[in-house]
């Protein structure tokens, strides 16, 4: 009976490995396309034939690319990326307690944005086509099409300026929970801002899409409450797109900390990404963009397998 | 001309909004210096002054004219937002429409070369590209409208595989009509109502990803004026009470919903839904 459902996530298990490969193929390559050598591009026009020759060395770009790039490979599953090219550190030295951070932000965001967006969702439902659903509509609506920069400097009027909550969202390692969480609560809410809508008009239509078949109908002859007969009737079925939407926005969270970070001077992953770029500091740029692309592809992973799991239709074969 | 009017007057209360906004944008971006008072990167008085009916939004942190340069945005910004979108959509409809022509090992090709594309984020995959190629705009446009032409190749594909298969593509194939022909003469003019759809959107979304790289710095460089640098540069002063970093955020912003409510009120036109 679940042969099929097994195979179906074994092969979108399988697909996800060779998409994560190739991403690791491209991010790699990337320094091979560079018009020019990564050694001249680094050490300038002024570069003395000798010193670019000791740099490609160092860099072992006298090498072919293949034998780099499964060095490469092997060091990324082993937690080796390298060293900066700019400051010669090691990379993983560089992200260890970043990665931490960004987690930390995208963690605190979902907690708050997931039950906000399933509450709005559910009740945008219930009370459907009244005041209520047509103001969270638009609202939502505005707050998507905002760049997350400005959300972030609305939120840092509001609430920064007047003394509630720090703009500047500097935590380390040595401070307790409720002190990193404090310090967080403003890029975090930006984020809540950003993803809520999705998940909550995604809730909303789904619930909406099923409220019209003929069991809902039945429930509410039979006399449930309308909150009984979406909360208990309703919600369980539109769970597998739920689950999908909520993945597919946590995914997104983890990429849009990036600007989020760069606003509130919030020591991440996102922000070691862009001061990298600047710098064209291109292994540190390398091992962060396959971070994110991985969790990114991880998290889409996720909710396709959740999403096939949470199918009744699939689950219930005959 | 009875046409024209019953149209307009079917056009909801929100489209009128999005409607009237961007004809405000693209008057300013085309009068940008007949309405500024300054010129675009003119240091005209001390630096961080405050709003006055000399400085109508004070001054920068260099000492140039707010007011003038929010002007000047609207053309640079608004402009080089166009430009890639119209990059994007001709490469990426061309692709779509050609491999849904050839179709075969082309198709094949181009599809899973798409999937790997789009499986990595836009933001990180153009600081990587970015970083690769060096910052500059030129760069900038060419990057991202690469990478936005995955969705147009997407959406152009799938709808010219439908019109592919009608029977007039096949009678023009057998009258020996080239490849050229197929594409501009039958085949484009057929599925431009998605395609005009989708530009609204893809818009919104190529100028709030140039915003966000300006604002990082990493997009228009200095002494352009563009707003996404323009928050970057004054957005010390929010934490003392100023609204004006808010302002170039907010020309984004109202940008972005005006062009949504637009694309949203011609989709439902184009395709029949109602409510």
């Amino acid at each position: 009976m679940h042969a099929s459902i097994s195979s179906l996530v074994l092969n979108r298990l399988l697909l996800g490995v060779v998409t994560l490969f190739v991403i690791s193929i491209i991010i790699f390559c990337g320094v091979e396309l560079l018009p020019g050598d990564l050694a001249q591009e680094i050490l300038g026009q002024s570069a003395t034939p000798e010193s670019i020759a000791a740099f490609r060395q160092q860099l072992g770009l006298d090498r072919p690319a293949t034998e780099r790039y499964l060095e490469w490979l092997l060091g990324v599953v082993s937690g080796d990326f390298g060293a900066s090219l700019a400051n010669g550190r090691e990379i993983s030295e560089l992200m260890g307690e970043r990665l931490g951070n960004t987690l930390f932000l995208a963690g605190m965001s979902a907690l708050i944005s997931i039950p906000l967006a399933l509450t709005l969702g559910v009740l945008a439902a219930l009370y459907r086509n009244t005041a209520f659903d047509k103001g969270t509509s638009i609202c939502t609506l505005t707050a998507i099409s905002y760049p997350e920069f400005f959300v972030a400097y609305i939120l840092i009027f509001l609430l920064a300026q007047t003394g509630f909550f720090p703009s500047i969202s500097n935590i380390s390692g040595d401070m307790s929970l409720m002190e990193k969480a404090y310090r967080t609560v403003l890029p975090a809410l930006t984020m809540t801002m950003v993803v809520t809508a999705h998940m909550m008009r995604m809730t909303r239509a789904a619930l909406i899409n099923l409220l019209g078949s003929p069991y809902i109908e039945m429930a509410r002859l039979k006399g449930v409450s309308p909150a009984r007969v979406i909360v208990r009737h309703a919600l369980p079925n539109a769970l597998g797109i739920v689950i999908n939407v909520i993945a597919l926005n946590l995914a997104y969270l983890v990429v849009g900390v990036v600007i989020v970070e760069v606003v509130f001077v919030y020591p991440g992953l996102g922000q070691l990404l862009v001061d990298s770029v600047a710098k064209r500091d291109i292994t540190v740029v390398q091992a962060c963009s396959l971070i994110f692309a991985m969790t990114y592809v991880l998290l889409n992973l996720l909710a396709d397998v959740l999403s096939t799991l949470s199918n009744p239709r699939l689950i219930h074969q005959r | 001309m009875k046409d024209l009017t019953k149209t307009l007057r079917q056009i909801s209360l929100s489209a009128w909004f999005g409607i009237v906004v961007v004809s405000v944008y693209i008057l300013v971006a085309f009068f940008a210096p007949v309405i500024a008072p300054y010129g675009e990167t003119e240091i005209v008085g001390g630096v961080f002054e405050p709003w006055s009916d000399e400085f109508l939004l004070g001054t920068d942190n260099l000492g140039r004219d707010l007011y003038s340069r929010l002007v000047y945005g609207a053309r640079n910004t608004v402009g080089i937002a166009i430009l890639t979108t119209l990059l994007a959509f001709a490469f990426g409809s061309l692709m779509g429409v050609l491999s849904a022509t050839i179709g075969g090992w082309l198709d094949q090709l181009m599809g899973r070369s798409v999937d790997v594309l789009m499986a990595i984020p836009q933001l990180i995959f153009a600081l990587l590209l970015l970083t690769i190629f060096g910052t500059s705009i030129i760069n900038m446009i060419l990057i991202i409208a690469l990478l936005d032409s995955t969705r147009v190749y997407r959406l152009s594909r799938a709808a010219a595989v439908n019109v592919v298969a009608m029977d007039y593509i096949e009678a023009a194939k057998l009258r020996g009509e080239g490849l050229g022909y197929l594409i501009f003469r039958e085949i484009l003019p057929n599925i431009t109502a998605p395609l005009v759809a989708e530009f609204g959107l893809r818009f919104c979304y190529v100028f709030l990803l140039i915003s966000a790289l300006s604002f990082l710095g990493l997009g228009i460089q200095p002494p352009t004026a563009d707003w996404g640098s323009m928050v970057r540069e004054s957005a010390n002063l929010i934490s003392f009470g100023e609204v004006t970093p808010l302002i170039p955020a907010l020309a984004i912003a109202l940008l972005t919903v005006a062009v949504n409510f637009i694309a949203d009120w011609f989709l439902h036109r184009s395709t029949g839904l109602k409510g």
